[in-house]
């Protein structure tokens, strides 16, 4: 019999229950990340670093060594690690609050320092764990338990777009937007991962990716219909493309 | 002098908290002292929902209930989390459509509510919580009934209002144990 | 009376404000304490007022320092890894003589820890984590309705010191629904321009003005800066003798006397009850204001009265220094403690007292 699936629990994934909700992008976003280093053997040899946010207990899930940062200072916290272990695969994995609100400053300067880590920058346009609030990347008319009325840009200006900010940073070499709301889109998602551990291990510099993700639970979608909501609305505003990358590759 | 420890559990979509807020608000339009204290936080990702609600003729000192006399449970989890927090002689109303277990306990008196079938009889399947309010309302006697049909009034008015005659119709659903 | 509304608390917390002449709102999410800025957002404009959303608790205060700065009353509020990222800016705001209303709602633990109920706030608000000598006033409600009261109040209190003033609750507290009679809103000042005449410190524009106003905190000279430092201590004296606040039940016969705040004092109450129906004389102190911690009712404790004085909290003794202080070690403290969220029942402290009782017989 030919498999169709081929779990990938056990190697680069726990085997516990997520506590994710159903639907949601995280659970996508840790296999593809866990998946992409386990195929370069690196299990072993890599160390993360989990947020304040949903995915605060990624460390349950992710079957390498990791520690939690405060809200928003994963950056600073992954900066340190590498700088002990410049050899290893170093990561810190943020949601849209941890890294484009409180944590701007921490990822713009690690950016700047090109520290050669890598960061995985879950934007779901809310604040997923806190129930709901409105975050800097919430879109326009996006209606939030801090803006019932829609996201207004007199009162809370446009959302963010973190890619594009950091591509304008030299020492941020490679930056990637994708999104994990179709089969198709998935498998680009774990291409970028790829590349952007690849810019890692060749110590070029930081690298970024950005994934379009859902949250049906505090957008008060199905989960199917959170999936086509990205699709519909997000990616329009935050187009997927590679932002940075290495000359040579260009 | 009396002092009720009510406790409701079920799963987030249930209306659980809606069901804990109407009684405590009943109890104050009554004159009675009353306190909520819903569970929040990560508890409620998962899909649990449970809330307390106390109801007394004097001052309450604290909203925790760790044994109550009327536990409410809306779903399996909830049935296997909160029959234990039954105090002995106190009441259990579960909802029967949803739980099929047998109860194990004989010192507490047991009503099975067939809230979501009854709620689908009333027209308005989302109203399982409204049927089990009934029940509770009606067998307990812990506030009066005609003050839950004035609150469901003010909580169906508005843009709601379309729903308010089914919900009356599901509050009454539930006849006796 | 006025009506009782049933209110969740961190809504009354926030109408409270709005009621006590809050017009500005600051804050960032954090459970448990969310719904403020929630109701906030939305309520505030409606009544004239203005929400703002903050990239950061860091972001909060220093936004908040201005509003304080340009005269505007406003009111933050957070739960503990937020307050503990304002510190900066509390020692700041003490240090340039801004005033300022901040709720913490507390949770449990230190870095993250877990978001259920705690007090182990204690000593990050009554001692401040903040660099130099500075004290902020710290109110520990208890029920709703001391929150709503003492929250309208301390816009007041605030302005008339100049200084920072702290409400703490804790997540049992924001969370639960309880009655309450909210207060007659009251107009602290009436619009932009009335800010000159009511605090004629603030900068208002230098426009008519014999000097103008600056608000600083960086003082070159240690001569200068000790004189200032010398005048803002006399400040907080005055401040620990005017804002002491504690109540006392049954401390009078009592051989074993209770000291709690929050819910905690709510919880211990309820002991008071059945130990007293069990023939034991307990009674408690509750701490209102954390700082100054209230001396009177510890000096009114006799030895040869009360035995044993237990420091009840959600928290690991932190209290236990300022009781022994107070008490000047004349009776015994011993420390009953629940941490990591979970709120002790009435029994397990009735049974912490009885098995204590005979220890010490
Ligand atoms: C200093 C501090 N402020 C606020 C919080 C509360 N908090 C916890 S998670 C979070 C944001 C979560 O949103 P996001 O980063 O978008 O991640 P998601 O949960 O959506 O995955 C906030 C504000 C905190 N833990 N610490
Ligand atoms: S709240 Fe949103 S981000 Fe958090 S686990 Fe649920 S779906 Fe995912």
């Amino acid at each position: 019999m030919k498999a169709i699936y081929q779990s990938t629990v056990g190697e680069g994934l726990t085997l516990t229950d997520t506590s994710y909700c159903p639907g949601c992008g995280h659970g996508i976003i840790h296999k593809l990340v866990m998946e992409s280093i386990a195929e370069l053997g690196k299990l072993g040899e890599t160390i993360g670093v989990s947020p304040i946010g949903c995915s605060v207990v990624a460390h349950e899930y992710m079957n390498v060594e990791m520690c939690e940062a405060a809200h928003g200072r994963a950056p600073a916290v992954a900066t340190g690690i590498k700088r002990v272990h410049p050899n290893h695969i170093v990561f810190s994995y943020q949601g849209d609050g941890d890294l484009a609100s409180i944590g701007m400053t921490e990822i713009v300067h690690a950016a700047m320092r090109g520290e050669k880590f890598t960061t995985f920058f879950v934007n779901n346009a809310i604040y997923g764990m806190t129930g709901g609030q409105m975050a800097p990347t919430t879109l326009l008319g996006q209606k939030s338990t801090t803006s019932i009325d829609g996201r207004k840009k007199e009162i809370s200006g446009m959302p963010i777009r973190v890619s594009e900010l950091l591509a304008t940073i030299d020492g941020a070499v490679y930056v990637e937007r994708v999104a994990v709301n179709t089969p198709a889109n998935v498998r680009k998602a774990k291409q970028a991962i790829k590349r952007a551990l690849d810019v890692q291990q060749r110590k070029l510099g930081f690298s970024f990716v950005e994934f379009l993700s859902s949250c049906p639970t505090n957008w008060g979608l199905t989960p199917v219909n959170a999936l086509k909501w990205v699709g519909e609305h997000m990616i329009p505003y935050y187009p997927l493309g590679i932002f940075k990358q290495p000359e040579e590759e260009k | 002098m009396s002092t009720n420890r009510v406790m409701i559990a079920g799963s987030g979509g249930q209306g659980i908290i809606l069901m804990g807020k109407l009684l405590a608000y009943v109890a104050m339009e009554e004159g009675k002292e009353v306190t909520f204290l819903p569970s929040y936080g990560a508890e409620m990702r998962g899909g649990t929902a449970n809330c307390s609600v106390i109801i007394s003729d004097r001052p309450i000192s604290c909203p925790v209930v760790h044994k109550a006399d009327i536990v409410v449970v809306m779903n399996q989890p909830s049935f296997e989390k909160f029959e234990s927090a039954v105090e002995p002689g106190g009441s259990l109303f579960l909802n029967s459509t949803l739980i099929k277990d047998p109860v194990t306990r004989t010192d507490i008196e047991i009503y099975k509510v067939d809230a979501n079938k009854l709620a689908e009889d009333a027209g308005i399947g989302r109203s399982a919580n409204i049927v089990m309010l009934g029940a509770i309302v009606r067998q307990t006697g812990i506030v009066k009934i005609e003050n839950v049909t004035k609150a469901l009034k003010k909580e169906f008015s508005g843009k709601k209002v379309v729903y308010l005659d089914a919900n009356l119709l599901a509050f009454q659903a539930w006849k006796t144990g | 009376m006025a009506e009782r509304v049933l209110m969740k608390g961190n809504e009354a917390f926030a109408e409270a404000a709005i009621r006590g002449g809050c017009r500005f709102y600051v804050g960032y999410p954090i459970t448990p304490q969310s719904e403020i800025p929630e109701f906030m957002s939305h309520e505030l404009p409606k009544r004239g007022g203005t929400f703002i959303q903050a990239e950061s608790e860091l972001g909060t205060i220093n936004m908040s320092y201005g509003i304080g700065c340009a005269g505007g009353n406003v009111f933050i509020s957070s739960a503990s890894p937020g307050i503990a990222l304002m510190q900066e800016g509390f020692s700041f705001l003490c240090s340039a003589e801004v005033p300022l209303v901040a709720m913490n709602v507390s949770r449990s633990g230190a870095g993250i820890g877990g978001i259920q109920p705690g007090q182990c706030d204690y000593n990050q608000v009554t001692r401040g984590g903040g660099n130099g000598d500075y004290h902020i006033p710290v109110f520990a409600p208890s029920t709703m309705q001391d929150a709503v009261d003492i929250i309208y109040e301390s816009f007041e209190i605030a302005d008339r010191y100049r200084n920072p003033v702290m409400i703490l609750a804790d997540g049992m507290m924001g969370q639960m629904m309880e009655p309450v009679v909210l207060p007659e809103p009251k107009t602290l000042y009436k619009d932009e321009a009335d800010i000159a005449n009511y605090k004629p410190w603030a900068l208002t524009g230098s426009k008519g003005k014999a000097n103008r106003n600056r608000i600083k905190s960086y003082h070159a000279h240690p001569a200068e800066l000790e004189q200032y430092i010398d005048y803002l201590y006399e400040k907080y004296m005055r401040m620990e003798k005017e804002l002491q606040r504690a109540e006392s039940y049954h401390t009078d016969d009592a051989e074993i006397v209770f000291v709690a705040y929050g819910s905690m004092a709510r919880i211990v109450r309820e002991v008071l009850e059945v130990l007293r129906k069990d023939g034991i004389k307990a009674g408690m102190i509750r701490p209102i204001s954390l700082w100054p911690f209230p001396t009177a009712p510890f000096e009114a404790l006799n030895p040869e009265v009360t035995k044993v004085v237990i420091s009840a909290e959600m928290s690991k003794g932190q209290m236990i220094p300022d009781i022994r202080l107070a008490l000047k070690d004349r009776i015994p403290v011993k420390l009953f403690s629940r941490t990591g969220g979970i709120i002790p029942s009435t029994e397990e402290i009735v049974a912490f007292v009885k098995t204590l009782r005979k220890e010490l017989k």
